[in-house]
């Protein structure tokens, strides 16, 4: 046995005779990964934890030399972005690494959808995902406040103004969420609070009891391949599955870099809150076609004002997606769920549609 | 340390049947679970509650701008108070003044020269210029303030 091997085997023993590594062993050895025509789906999760992992290195750099205030941000994001040495390249890369998270999120939620791999025993494994997805968009909503640009500005009063419809209570939420009944420093702070300490401490949790949840059921074979005939093929999570997962991570690495060198992210203006909304002004792109879908409706859908209308089945919507795995019994029992499908379909196309559209419109038409 | 042997099989209820049992210690590890609950959960919610803002109290501004510093058929946004308002010169001269923030989700309207009337970017909401809200989502009239010229001072206030 060479020297070096045997020191790391010493270690490895006075390791797991104190912690126990050998469980972890054994599952990292039997783990395996079903092959067959949907594979590569398989992948988008552990994309998207890159990703996850790729903001929070950033952001932890970020915090650096951002200043949370309405007098500073601006500045210090402007200080960031022509002084300081890389300061460009680590914005840029958490610019563009969040919309490739989302990206990842919104093929991975839609390739489980259709598979159905959210059937039983996989419910709680949908659901903490469905959680973790809105609280990427929140991370989303809440850091494009954060560099105090204007159209940063207007995208969070109109996006915060959105709660206002809830009855009763919606104009104090409101106020919670802004700290102040308009958009000011107080929501600055708020959202920078938000965005740093309490998404990443739920986020953290959410994701221990998602990749708890993976291992503890192991991958989903969708009822296609289950039912065809023909031997089962599979692959060692470790090393060929991880290997797998890996090139696709170092892509993924290699495309943050060349987006941040060739397209870094913008800073714009800084906001003014008693100037007009400038023409074209528009949220991130994965908000786009609820933006959209707003600008259509009219102002008032029978004694409703549309936009409450609006709101509202998009709340509808979301709590449909998240209680999908116990509204389709079909597919708990193993049973095609083509309606299931369909509904998905629908709901693709219709962000699709709606998204090119809000890209193509004049906005000044 | 040895433990004596049980008597009968082990149920997985035994302590919550003992404790439920008892009602005055569930009544006391409640009472004082809730209690504590309270304590910490208070003062955290009323922590986020931002303290309310003293209200604008001017009911009237004078702007820092002069009747010539505004061509016919253009618009200016100023500060009432917190709040943006616009102030309007019709294409006939006259100068009219209204909330700034767009009735349906609270961006804040132009004036849009091409159009002769006031514009809001976000969703393409459109208003006269008398305020009512005419095309697009916005659900009712901008506020309407009044417009007084003394001098070179323009004076807006609120109500009549």
């Amino acid at each position: 046995m060479p020297p070096l091997r045997g020191k790391l085997e010493a270690v490895w023993t006075w390791l797991d005779d104190r912690l126990g590594l050998a469980p972890i062993g054994e599952l990292a050895r039997k783990k395996k990964v079903p092959v067959h025509r949907h594979t590569l789906w398989y992948y988008l999760g552990g994309m998207t934890l890159f990703l996850f992992m790729v903001q929070v290195g950033t952001g932890i750099l970020l915090l650096i030399y951002y200043r949370p205030s309405a007098e500073e941000a601006y500045e210090s994001i402007q200080f960031l972005m022509a002084e300081v040495q890389f300061g460009w390249l680590v914005r840029s890369i958490h610019h563009w690494a969040a919309n490739l998270m989302i990206v990842a999120l919104f093929l991975h939620l839609f390739s489980v959808l259709l598979l159905k791999a959210y059937a039983k025993p996989r419910e709680l494994t949908w659901l903490s995902g469905f959680v973790l997805f809105a609280l990427s968009l929140t991370f989303g909503f809440t850091g494009y406040l954060l560099p105090w640009n204007e159209l940063a500005y207007f995208a969070t009063r109109v996006g915060t103004q959105i709660i206002a419809v809830v009855p009763v209570v919606g104009e104090s939420m409101l106020r919670v969420l802004r700290g102040g009944d308009d958009v000011t420093g107080a929501t600055l702070t708020r959202f920078y609070a938000v965005h740093v300490a309490i998404l990443p401490a739920i986020a953290m949790v959410m994701l221990g009891l998602h990749l708890y949840l993976v291992q503890r059921h192991g991958m989903s074979t969708p009822r296609s391949v289950e039912q065809s005939s023909g031997a089962k093929r599979s692959m060692p999570f470790f090393p060929n599955f991880f290997l797998r997962d890996l090139v696709g991570w170092l892509t993924a690495l290699a495309v943050l870099a060349a987006l941040a060198a060739f397209m870094p992210a913008h800073l714009g203006e800084k906001a003014d809150p008693f100037a007009s909304a400038p023409a074209g002004i528009k949220p991130e792109w994965y908000f786009m076609f609820m933006f959209q879908t707003l600008k259509y409706l009219p102002a008032h859908i029978l004694v409703f004002e549309g936009e409450v209308v609006g709101i509202l089945a998009f709340g509808i919507g979301g709590v449909f997606l998240a209680l999908i795995p116990f509204v389709d019994r079909r597919a708990s029992r193993g049973e095609a769920s083509p309606l299931i499908t369909w509904i998905g379909l629908g709901i693709i196309a219709f962000i699709i549609v709606l998204t090119i559209l809000g890209y193509a419109a004049n906005p000044t038409a | 340390m040895t433990h004596p042997p049980r008597s009968g099989p082990p149920t997985r209820r035994t302590f919550l049947d003992w404790l439920l049992s008892r009602t005055l210690t569930t009544w006391i590890l409640s009472t004082s679970a809730g209690g504590l609950i309270v304590a910490v959960f208070y003062p955290v919610a009323r922590y986020v509650v931002p303290p309310p803002s003293a209200e604008s109290a001017a009911s009237s501004v004078t702007l820092p701008f002069t009747p010539a510093d505004i061509e016919p058929n253009s618009a200016k946004v100023f500060k009432f108070g917190n709040q943006p308002g616009i102030l309007v010169r019709t294409p006939t001269g006259e100068l009219r003044a209204f909330s700034a923030a767009c009735t349906h989700l609270g961006c804040i309207v132009q004036h849009r020269p091409d159009l002769g009337h006031l514009w809001c970017a976000c969703h393409n909401g459109h208003f006269d210029l008398n305020g009512i809200n005419i095309q697009g989502p916005p659900p009712r009239p901008l506020e309407a303030f009044t417009v007084n010229v003394r001098g070179d001072q323009i004076v807006v206030s609120r109500g009549t």
